[in-house]
Protein backbone atom coordinates (compact mmCIF):
# COMPACT_ATOMS: atom_id res chain seq x y z
CA UNK A 1 0.00 0.00 0.00
CA UNK A 2 1.72 3.17 -0.82
CA UNK A 3 1.33 6.73 1.00
CA UNK A 4 -1.48 7.45 -0.84
CA UNK A 5 -3.60 4.71 -0.49
CA UNK A 6 -2.91 4.56 3.38
CA UNK A 7 -3.85 8.13 3.50
CA UNK A 8 -7.08 7.08 1.98
CA UNK A 9 -7.77 4.19 4.14
CA UNK A 10 -7.21 6.56 7.40
CA UNK A 11 -9.81 9.64 6.46
CA UNK A 12 -12.22 7.14 5.05
CA UNK A 13 -12.35 4.47 7.93
CA UNK A 14 -12.58 6.91 10.53
CA UNK A 15 -15.02 9.58 11.02
CA UNK A 16 -12.65 12.39 12.23
CA UNK A 17 -9.02 12.46 11.32
CA UNK A 18 -6.69 15.37 12.30
CA UNK A 19 -2.92 15.42 10.83
CA UNK A 20 -0.85 17.83 13.10
CA UNK A 21 2.05 18.19 14.27
CA UNK A 22 2.81 16.55 17.64
CA UNK A 23 -0.32 14.79 19.63
CA UNK A 24 -3.54 16.22 21.10
CA UNK A 25 -1.72 16.11 24.30
CA UNK A 26 1.45 17.66 23.18
CA UNK A 27 0.45 19.71 20.13
CA UNK A 28 4.03 20.78 18.64
CA UNK A 29 2.39 24.05 16.76
CA UNK A 30 0.21 26.82 17.88
CA UNK A 31 -1.75 25.59 14.84
CA UNK A 32 -2.25 21.82 15.39
CA UNK A 33 -3.03 22.62 19.40
CA UNK A 34 -5.40 25.64 18.19
CA UNK A 35 -7.16 22.84 15.83
CA UNK A 36 -7.60 20.03 18.83
CA UNK A 37 -8.78 22.96 20.99
CA UNK A 38 -11.67 23.54 18.48
CA UNK A 39 -12.37 19.76 17.92
CA UNK A 40 -12.65 19.63 21.77
CA UNK A 41 -14.63 22.15 21.99
CA UNK A 42 -17.20 21.21 19.24
CA UNK A 43 -17.59 17.35 21.69
CA UNK A 44 -15.10 15.77 19.80
CA UNK A 45 -12.88 14.17 22.19
CA UNK A 46 -11.93 10.93 20.04
CA UNK A 47 -10.89 11.36 17.15
CA UNK A 48 -7.65 10.14 15.30
CA UNK A 49 -5.03 12.24 15.33
CA UNK A 50 -2.17 11.57 12.66
CA UNK A 51 1.18 12.99 14.12
CA UNK A 52 3.06 14.18 11.15
CA UNK A 53 6.27 14.94 12.36
CA UNK A 54 6.26 11.36 13.26
CA UNK A 55 6.68 10.32 9.35
CA UNK A 56 8.08 12.42 6.76
CA UNK A 57 6.70 10.24 4.22
CA UNK A 58 3.25 11.23 5.58
CA UNK A 59 3.49 15.22 5.80
CA UNK A 60 4.78 15.25 2.44
CA UNK A 61 1.89 12.46 1.94
CA UNK A 62 -0.77 14.39 3.07
CA UNK A 63 -0.24 17.63 1.44
CA UNK A 64 -0.58 16.14 -1.80
CA UNK A 65 -3.91 13.98 -0.94
CA UNK A 66 -4.98 16.88 0.32
CA UNK A 67 -4.14 19.52 -2.24
CA UNK A 68 -3.76 21.96 0.78
CA UNK A 69 -0.09 22.96 1.66
CA UNK A 70 0.10 23.18 4.93
CA UNK A 71 -1.06 21.45 8.11
CA UNK A 72 -3.25 20.91 10.67
CA UNK A 73 -5.80 19.31 8.69
CA UNK A 74 -8.77 18.63 9.42
CA UNK A 75 -11.08 15.24 7.51
CA UNK A 76 -14.41 14.65 8.33
CA UNK A 77 -16.10 11.57 6.59
CA UNK A 78 -13.48 11.19 3.88
CA UNK A 79 -13.16 14.97 3.41
CA UNK A 80 -10.86 17.63 3.77
CA UNK A 81 -12.53 20.79 5.79
CA UNK A 82 -9.72 22.77 5.98
CA UNK A 83 -6.77 24.01 8.53
CA UNK A 84 -7.28 25.93 11.85
CA UNK A 85 -7.88 29.39 10.13
CA UNK A 86 -11.19 27.29 8.60
CA UNK A 87 -12.00 25.65 11.81
CA UNK A 88 -11.64 28.57 13.58
CA UNK A 89 -14.04 30.70 11.15
CA UNK A 90 -16.59 27.60 11.06
CA UNK A 91 -16.76 27.24 14.77
CA UNK A 92 -17.00 31.01 15.19
CA UNK A 93 -19.95 30.83 12.75
CA UNK A 94 -21.50 27.78 14.59
CA UNK A 95 -20.83 25.56 11.25
CA UNK A 96 -18.75 23.05 12.76
CA UNK A 97 -20.45 22.75 15.71
CA UNK A 98 -23.34 21.48 13.43
CA UNK A 99 -21.01 19.39 11.23
CA UNK A 100 -19.62 17.44 13.83
CA UNK A 101 -22.64 17.45 16.14
CA UNK A 102 -23.81 13.76 15.09
CA UNK A 103 -19.77 12.77 15.87
CA UNK A 104 -19.37 14.39 18.99
CA UNK A 105 -18.50 11.87 21.64
CA UNK A 106 -19.19 13.47 24.86
CA UNK B 1 13.74 40.77 -3.30
CA UNK B 2 12.18 39.73 0.31
CA UNK B 3 9.56 36.81 0.90
CA UNK B 4 6.74 39.72 1.83
CA UNK B 5 7.50 40.90 -2.00
CA UNK B 6 7.59 38.02 -3.56
CA UNK B 7 4.07 37.50 -1.98
CA UNK B 8 2.70 40.53 -2.74
CA UNK B 9 3.44 40.01 -6.47
CA UNK B 10 2.56 36.08 -6.70
CA UNK B 11 -0.74 37.61 -5.24
CA UNK B 12 -1.31 40.20 -7.85
CA UNK B 13 -3.10 37.32 -10.11
CA UNK B 14 -6.34 38.01 -7.43
CA UNK B 15 -6.51 41.63 -8.92
CA UNK B 16 -6.65 42.45 -4.88
CA UNK B 17 -8.26 45.20 -3.55
CA UNK B 18 -5.88 45.06 -0.50
CA UNK B 19 -2.90 43.26 0.84
CA UNK B 20 -2.09 42.88 4.20
CA UNK B 21 0.88 40.78 5.08
CA UNK B 22 2.66 40.58 8.61
CA UNK B 23 5.45 38.57 10.02
CA UNK B 24 4.84 36.68 13.34
CA UNK B 25 8.41 34.67 12.50
CA UNK B 26 10.08 36.28 15.79
CA UNK B 27 7.01 34.97 17.55
CA UNK B 28 8.05 31.31 16.72
CA UNK B 29 12.00 31.62 16.02
CA UNK B 30 13.65 28.44 17.45
CA UNK B 31 10.97 26.12 17.37
CA UNK B 32 11.37 23.17 14.67
CA UNK B 33 9.75 24.94 11.49
CA UNK B 34 11.22 27.74 11.70
CA UNK B 35 14.23 27.32 9.73
CA UNK B 36 11.86 26.16 5.97
CA UNK B 37 10.51 29.70 6.48
CA UNK B 38 9.08 32.56 7.98
CA UNK B 39 5.09 32.60 9.71
CA UNK B 40 3.43 35.47 8.30
CA UNK B 41 -0.93 36.70 8.61
CA UNK B 42 -2.35 37.69 5.44
CA UNK B 43 -5.23 39.84 4.92
CA UNK B 44 -6.30 40.04 1.57
CA UNK B 45 -9.59 41.72 0.39
CA UNK B 46 -10.12 40.84 -3.69
CA UNK B 47 -13.72 40.92 -6.02
CA UNK B 48 -12.62 36.93 -6.88
CA UNK B 49 -13.44 35.71 -3.58
CA UNK B 50 -17.49 36.06 -4.54
CA UNK B 51 -19.03 32.84 -4.34
CA UNK B 52 -16.39 31.29 -2.81
CA UNK B 53 -16.13 29.25 0.38
CA UNK B 54 -13.59 29.72 2.51
CA UNK B 55 -11.84 26.88 1.69
CA UNK B 56 -11.86 28.01 -1.70
CA UNK B 57 -10.69 31.30 -0.96
CA UNK B 58 -7.70 29.70 0.83
CA UNK B 59 -6.88 27.39 -2.05
CA UNK B 60 -6.62 30.42 -4.39
CA UNK B 61 -4.33 31.90 -2.65
CA UNK B 62 -2.03 28.94 -2.27
CA UNK B 63 -2.31 28.48 -5.71
CA UNK B 64 -1.12 32.12 -6.13
CA UNK B 65 2.01 31.96 -4.10
CA UNK B 66 2.83 28.62 -5.76
CA UNK B 67 6.56 27.39 -4.95
CA UNK B 68 6.94 30.06 -2.03
CA UNK B 69 4.38 27.90 0.54
CA UNK B 70 7.32 25.23 0.06
CA UNK B 71 10.28 27.67 0.50
CA UNK B 72 9.67 30.74 2.01
CA UNK B 73 6.62 30.66 3.87
CA UNK B 74 6.17 28.06 6.84
CA UNK B 75 3.22 28.99 8.45
CA UNK B 76 0.54 31.35 6.57
CA UNK B 77 -2.96 32.43 8.60
CA UNK B 78 -5.40 33.38 5.77
CA UNK B 79 -8.38 36.31 5.92
CA UNK B 80 -9.80 36.35 2.54
CA UNK B 81 -13.09 38.61 1.85
CA UNK B 82 -14.90 40.15 -0.50
CA UNK B 83 -15.11 43.76 -1.01
CA UNK B 84 -18.59 44.03 -0.35
CA UNK B 85 -17.77 41.95 2.90
CA UNK B 86 -15.41 44.36 3.74
CA UNK B 87 -18.26 47.45 3.34
CA UNK B 88 -20.75 45.33 4.70
CA UNK B 89 -18.59 44.72 8.37
CA UNK B 90 -17.58 48.54 8.28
Amino acid sequence: MDIQQKIHATVTGNPVVLYMKGSPQFPQCGFSARAVQILNACGIKEFVAVDVLADPEVRDGIKAYGNWPTIPQLYVNGELVGGSDIMTEMYQAGELQKQLEPLANA
Amino acid sequence: MNVIEQMRERLAVLAPESIDIGDDSHLHAGHAGARDGGHFRLTIVSPRFAGCRTMERHRLVYDALGPLMKQGIHALSITAQTPEEIRSTS
